[in-house]
């Protein structure tokens, strides 16, 4: 994992001062209100329903255990306890207090942490696959790049004032575990006919009030070209995105309203006439850091027969919750924030610190964090996994659902969120306690059930395979749903809203029903997904509105 | 007399706006960008010194070919949220190679100083009443960067060339 240096850590020691100084002539009535909301805000602090919330950058997911520690200790000395990971791979406490933030960003600082960017009109955390390095079908470690592009976006003179926040994802397989085509730029590497790795350029992909899919503008883009394409990305966007409507001025609006064509025009303009002035890639550089991202000691294992003799929950465990690993002997184990009695994501200081144990003894004492808010030990030796399970278990972090329908995103919604129409994590104990058979879950097969509070979209409702969101009706709380989206791989989509919206109650037993024509229109095999683009809509908003046809 | 922050000293103005020049006899005058171009001839020959004043939308290409006369640009911010001018002046400095005084002018406020800078403005005119000394210790906030940019007057350590 990366590790700061003396400058690094200076500008992180640097950004603390700054922000302190900020907070104390604010609570000195020496900066108004607004002033010093378009600096919080630079440094992730929200004013939310009950008080500020904090958004701490983990910057593509990856955390160490001392950092992991620090995030307990946090939750513990200055919030009510717990933390709740989020789909950009970040971590957020609910409950800290303005006076206390400077000195958690202090504290943050000393195990090399930061809130930098992680909202207000600039570039946010920049993202990648969660398997990155251990995933099998990878063509080149997307987290270097990632690391590059952190720190050419930190507090950068000329994009810190976008019209709207910007997000960019990095990915290194074909199977895009990162949501890439719907951030304002995916890159995906790729290897072109000359057998050369580079970027494909994605733009414009979002969610919030339109979402769309991104558009190739660049097939392949060699590496040592990417800032300074990425700057002629942004300077079009900064100089000719819209200022002055909020809800049109992300880069999609700008991509649309031109189209893709021309867009792409504008920025290989841009780019011929600045590449020259632009930052120039420094091998040595980029060298010192993808040193920092070498795999780990890998022992010379086999892969082992694990299942023979184990209990049943254990291999369900195994099968869901584990994934393929590159090396032999190994496996990728999710560590599933979804069990019924949380709310998705959420996580306690006495299960951070656990975690942090855990990964010391079975995974190089790193851990990550996912975009569909689960943690991950990338790095487990197959023999280990049963002690790894039993120990998981017993603090209830291995429901093995993960992929599953209960394996759901879900933003914090009414119940925290100042933004939101409605509740969405009582939606999501509903639907825990609805489905809680197993054996269901694991019949349904990989779904995935993304729910938002509002049409901000943080809980990525467009791009579930089911997806829900929340609306306000004169005052109650209703629940729009659409089936079809998807968020990963090739064939990206957003879903389609199959009716009119349902009331609160409903909507478990609405999700039911639709899983119900799934369950009787499905061939041998066939994933919840691919029923819905074989047969479309139509079939399932017969059903799902008709009481007289319901499946018994 | 106007005061603002120019090369990192608090100086006052010898410049005037044309709407501020009534009897026709100060000698350094800033044009907004409109009046310029449609008077570009006329004010060539004009026996002052120069500047124009540029809109977030009026485009900087627009200036290339008359740096030789033009020795100011200002560069107008609405507010804090208004970010195109810090594109404008990159542009300005390393596109056009513009060396003449870069003036951001409008609503900012100190804590935009530092990226401003970076950017390549090297004065800095902020909202009456603004303190100006506070101001100045806007520019000691960070002593590293990780981006090589213009600097006039900081010049953060980096590592990225």
């Amino acid at each position: 994992m990366y590790q700061y240096d003396q400058i690094d850590q200076r500008l992180v020691d640097e950004r603390v001062a700054q922000f302190r100084d900020q907070t104390r002539r604010f609570l000195a009535g020496q900066l108004a209100e607004d002033d010093f909301r378009s600096l919080r805000l630079r440094n992730g602090l929200y004013i939310q329903r009950h008080a500020p919330m904090l958004r701490i950058s983990v910057p593509y997911g990856l955390l160490s255990t001392r950092q992991l520690r620090m995030l307990a200790r946090i939750a513990r000395d200055f919030d009510k306890g717990y933390g709740h990971f989020t789909t950009r791979q970040n971590i957020q406490f609910n409950w800290p207090t303005l006076e206390s933030v400077p000195d958690i960003l202090e504290l943050l600082a000393s195990v090399q942490m930061h809130a930098i960017q992680t909202s207000g009109n600039c570039v946010r955390n920049v993202t990648a696959d969660h398997l990155a390095g251990v995933a099998p079908d990878e063509l080149e470690d997307p987290r270097p790049w990632c690391e590059y592009v952190r720190q050419w976006a930190t507090l950068h003179p000329e994009f810190s004032y976008l019209p709207r926040k910007f997000k960019i994802a990095i990915t290194g397989s074909l199977q895009d575990r990162a949501a890439s085509k719907v951030h304002d730029i995916g890159l995906h590497l790729v290897r072109n006919a000359q057998g050369e790795v580079g970027f494909e350029v994605l733009v414009g992909g979002g969610l919030g009030r339109t979402p769309m899919i991104g558009h190739v503008i660049r097939e392949f883009l060699p590496k040592q070209d990417l800032l300074s394409y990425l700057e002629a990305i942004l300077r079009v966007y900064n100089l000719e995105g819209r200022r002055d409507n909020i809800h049109k001025a992300r880069i999609k609006i700008l991509v649309k309203a031109v189209g893709p064509e021309k867009f792409r025009e504008m920025v290989e303009a841009e780019w011929l006439a600045s590449r020259d002035t632009a930052p120039q890639y420094d091998p040595a550089e980029f060298a010192r850091i993808k040193a920092f991202f070498t795999p780990p000691a890998y022992e010379s294992l086999r892969d082992e027969d694990l299942l023979s003799g184990r209990p049943t929950e254990f291999r369900n465990w195994y099968q869901r919750n584990t994934k393929r690993h590159k090396v032999e002997g190994y496996r990728a184990v999710f560590v599933s924030l979804k069990s019924p009695s949380r709310p998705p994501g959420d996580i306690t200081h006495a299960e951070l610190d656990r975690v942090a144990e855990l990964a010391d003894q079975y995974s190089f004492g790193l851990v990550r964090s996912t975009h569909d808010q689960n943690l991950l030990f990338a790095d487990v030796r197959q023999r280990d996994l049963f002690e790894v399970w039993k120990a998981l278990k017993e603090i209830d972090l291995a429901p093995a659902n993960i992929g599953t329908l209960t394996d759901m995103i879900c933003c914090p919604g009414l119940d925290f969120c100042a933004l939101a129409n409605a509740t969405s994590i009582p939606i999501a104990k509903q639907i825990n306690e609805r489905f809680d058979d197993l054996d269901y879950l694991y019949d349904l097969g990989d779904i995935e059930l993304k729910m938002s509070g509002c049409m901000n979209a943080c809980g990525h409702h467009h791009v579930g395979h089911i997806g829900i969101l929340g609306v306000d009706k004169g005052g109650e709380e209703w629940y729009q749903i659409t089936i079809g989206g998807s968020a990963s791989g090739p064939d990206a989509a957003l879903g389609q809203v199959i009716g009119p919206s349902v009331p609160h109650r409903e909507v478990a037993e609405t999700i039911d029903r639709i899983l119900d024509v799934y369950v009787s229109e499905r061939e041998e095999g066939e994933r919840f997904i691919d029923t819905v683009r074989r047969i479309g809509i139509k079939p399932f908003k017969a059903r799902v509105y008709a009481p007289a046809h319901q499946a018994a | 007399m106007r005061q603002l922050i120019k090369q990192r000293e608090i100086v006052i103005d010898d410049w005037r706006y044309a709407d501020e020049d009534p009897t026709g006899r100060e000698r350094a005058l800033i044009l907004p960008f409109a009046r310029w171009k449609e008077e570009r001839e006329r004010w060539w020959l004009w026996d002052g010194r120069l500047g124009v004043r540029l809109g977030p939308t009026d485009p900087v290409s627009a200036l290339e070919h008359d740096f030789l006369r033009v020795g100011l640009v200002a560069i107008e911010f609405s507010g804090m949220a208004e970010g195109r001018g810090y594109s404008q002046a990159q542009m300005l400095r390393k596109r056009y190679k513009f060396t003449g005084e870069l003036r951001a002018v409008g609503k900012i406020q100190r804590d935009q100083l530092f990226y401003l800078a970076r950017c390549g403005f090297d004065a800095f005119e902020l909202p009456e009443g603004a303190d100006l000394q506070v101001a100045l210790t806007a520019f000691n906030d960070f002593s590293v960067a990780y981006q090589p940019a213009i600097d006039v007057g900081v010049a953060p350590l980096r590592r990225a060339s």
